[in-house]
């Protein structure tokens, strides 16, 4: 995902106009052209305090994050323009809630599609069709379809916002690291480019450079706990006619026996196709458009028409680094963890990846929390990563049955589907990215029996609508300290930070936060941390309580 | 929570017996095979509790 490179995709003969953008022109335009730095001509190797590898989605939100918060960063990537073809598009409604902190979030929901119906096909017939009715009283949507060059563009856009700003971040295009050595306390990063190689010193270096992760292979790590790998064919198409936005998705179709199929629509009328192929498959031979048109025909209908804008085959394995955090060099996205496509817990996962190492990092380098907080990182995200492999590996078991019993029931659970419903919650065609607990984590500080589940230490906070706009805006980033139907001080000052305090009068919470914050309970105090995970909470406000959490929070 | 029955429970005992053979009597192997699989998902959804389920998969597995 951060890494832009192609395995060989194949460029539709004839670029399209779609709406007010020509999509081939954003694929073609350089966003972060290569420009001569100053410090290739340094006497000696420039410090940075934190080094980005990788402008992909996850590369960017970090160096937003770490940028808003006015920690210097530089982002190198080998490249200088968003992704060919649709790659990643799925991004739910936590990633756009942490693009909303990032102050791109409208960008994206604007752009995006959001769909509700999906249908199911089994062999040759549909077997039910399904409405999401996703749950009310949040800001923004379960999920919208969005193609990854669009994220990244709003992403590149922002950071141009923040450029202007005065904020401290630098994205370097044509910057291609070569080597990586790692000190006690910084990385001495080398690093190539059109003018030459010259070297900087990364006091932290966070690798985005997806799952091919070049820095990963430079500093000799792991990537074991291989569980499976497969291959996909994925294209975009444009329909020539209306077609209905909804999401299908075949299980052992006729025209990819075996195997999955999915359709689903994104912006300017693109409609992207995944094609599971299995693991042994000659990549060269499937993705010839000869190969790939009759399939797709056979599979949206003889009196379909559409062009095929872009094809190319995704190869994944579902496996994970065993440790994301390396002394000074920390991996997040693709580079630390690969799942399979079901679910979109790819990006999606990456981007709680940033959100939770953003806050830690800066508090680190502020002298403001020990360093040991960086392994909370770990200790979260690689329960998160874990719990995502699980996902997709259910998910794999039951599209691609690995024994004729697992075969069996799954065929026995889609025959079912079609006359009862009580079948179709047992259908897995990928469960959607939710966010990880972090059930157990070191930073997790009190709780109380009785309060919802949902919102219990080390959760997400979930939105719900608040003093007539949302609970996420108002929480936004920072410590904070929320108290419904109970006062709590407008600003705290402990452990040598500031805590601001937003307090809520019982009479004007609305029923969802009540039902998502309080239950059976007549009041709550929130402390909330900066990537909006639930700290602690007690039923009143305590000063020697916070204080105690807080210092657990921040890893004292 | 609900315990296990390994009692004797069922109503008709022989008549359910036979009823399960006759709903196998014309099938083939590969037939049985799906029919064993969408009644076992059936008696688990009327189930329900995921204790019990445990349970009665354990009780199954001593067999072996």
């Amino acid at each position: 995902m951060g890494s832009k490179r192609q395995a060989g995709a194949v460029r539709a003969a004839t670029p399209r106009q779609m709406g007010e953008t020509p999509v081939t022109k954003l694929f073609e335009a350089p966003l972060y052209p290569y420009r001569r730095s100053p410090d290739q001509d340094a006497p000696a190797p420039v410090r940075h305090p934190v080094v980005v590898i990788g402008a992909g989605p996850v590369g960017l939100a970090m160096a937003i994050d770490l940028a808003q918060a006015d920690v210097p960063v530089v982002v190198l990537d080998d490249n200088d323009k968003v992704s060919v073809g649709s790659r990643a598009i799925c991004f739910s409604k936590r990633s756009l809630e942490i693009f909303d902190r990032l102050g791109c979030g409208d960008e994206m929901t604007d752009k995006g599609v959001v769909w509700n119906v999906g249908k199911v096909f089994f062999g040759d017939r549909q077997v039910y069709d399904f409405n999401l009715l996703p749950e009310q009283g949040h800001k923004r949507p379960a999920f919208i379809n969005l193609q990854q060059y669009y994220c990244e563009l709003y992403l590149v856009e922002r950071i141009r916002a923040l450029q202007a700003e005065g904020k401290p971040v630098e994205i370097r295009g044509g910057n291609r690291v070569a080597n990586l050595d790692a000190r006690d306390d910084h990385t001495l990063v080398t690093v190539e480019t059109v003018e030459g190689a010259y070297n900087l010193e990364a006091g932290w270096l966070i690798a985005c450079d997806g799952a091919g992760s070049p820095a990963r292979r430079m500093l000799d790590l792991d990537f074991v706990g291989r569980v499976f790998e497969d291959n996909f064919l994925i294209a975009d198409v444009i329909m020539k006619a209306d077609f209905p936005t909804e999401r299908w998705f075949w299980f052992d179709p006729p025209f990819n026996r075996d195997q999955s199929a999915l359709l689903h629509k994104q912006p300017d009328g693109v409609w992207r196709i995944d094609l599971q192929l299995g693991w042994d498959i000659d990549k060269e031979e499937e993705k010839k458009p000869e190969n790939v048109i009759p399939r797709l025909k056979e599979m949206l209908g003889p009196d379909v028409e559409f062009d095929l804008e872009w094809v190319s085959i995704y190869t994944f394995q579902c496996r994970r680094m065993e440790k994301f955090r390396h002394g000074r060099v920390i991996f997040a996205g693709d580079s630390a963890h690969q799942v399979s496509p079901f679910g979109a817990r790819g990006a999606n996962s990456g981007f709680q990846d940033a959100d939770n190492l953003g806050w830690k990092l800066k508090l680190v380098l502020e002298g403001k929390a020990p360093d040991s907080l960086l392994d909370s990182y770990a200790f979260e995200r690689e329960m998160a990563a874990d719990e995502n492999i699980l996902q997709s590996s259910r998910s794999t078991d039951f599209i691609t049955p690995k024994s004729e019993i697992s075969r069996i029931f799954r065929d026995a659970v889609l025959d079912l589907s079609e006359h009862y419903a009580f079948a179709r919650p047992l259908v897995n065609s990928g469960r959607l990215s939710v966010p990880c607990i972090y059930d157990g984590s070191p930073l997790n500080g009190p709780d109380v029996p009785g309060l919802p589940a949902r919102t219990r230490p080390g959760s997400p906070a979930v939105d719900a609508p608040f003093a007539d706009a949302w609970l996420l805006e108002a929480l936004g980033g920072g410590f904070k300290l929320l108290g419904l139907g109970t006062p709590v001080p407008e600003t705290l000052e402990l452990q040598g930070m500031t805590i601001a305090g937003i307090s809520a009068a019982a009479g004007g919470l609305s029923q969802e936060l009540r039902d998502r914050y309080l239950g059976d309970a007549a009041s709550a105090v929130y402390l909330i941390r900066p990537d909006q995970h639930v700290a602690a909470r007690w039923t009143v406000f305590d000063s020697d309580a916070v204080d105690a959490a807080l210092a657990r929070t921040l890893g004292r | 929570m609900t315990q296990l029955v390994t009692t004797p429970n069922l109503e008709q005992p022989d008549g359910f017996y036979a009823a399960l053979l006759a709903a196998h009597e014309t099938l083939s192997k590969a037939e049985s095979d799906a029919f064993n699989a969408r009644l076992i998902l059936l008696m688990a959804n009327q189930i329900g509790d995921r204790a019990v389920l445990g349970q009665l998969l354990d009780a199954a597995r001593k067999q072996e």
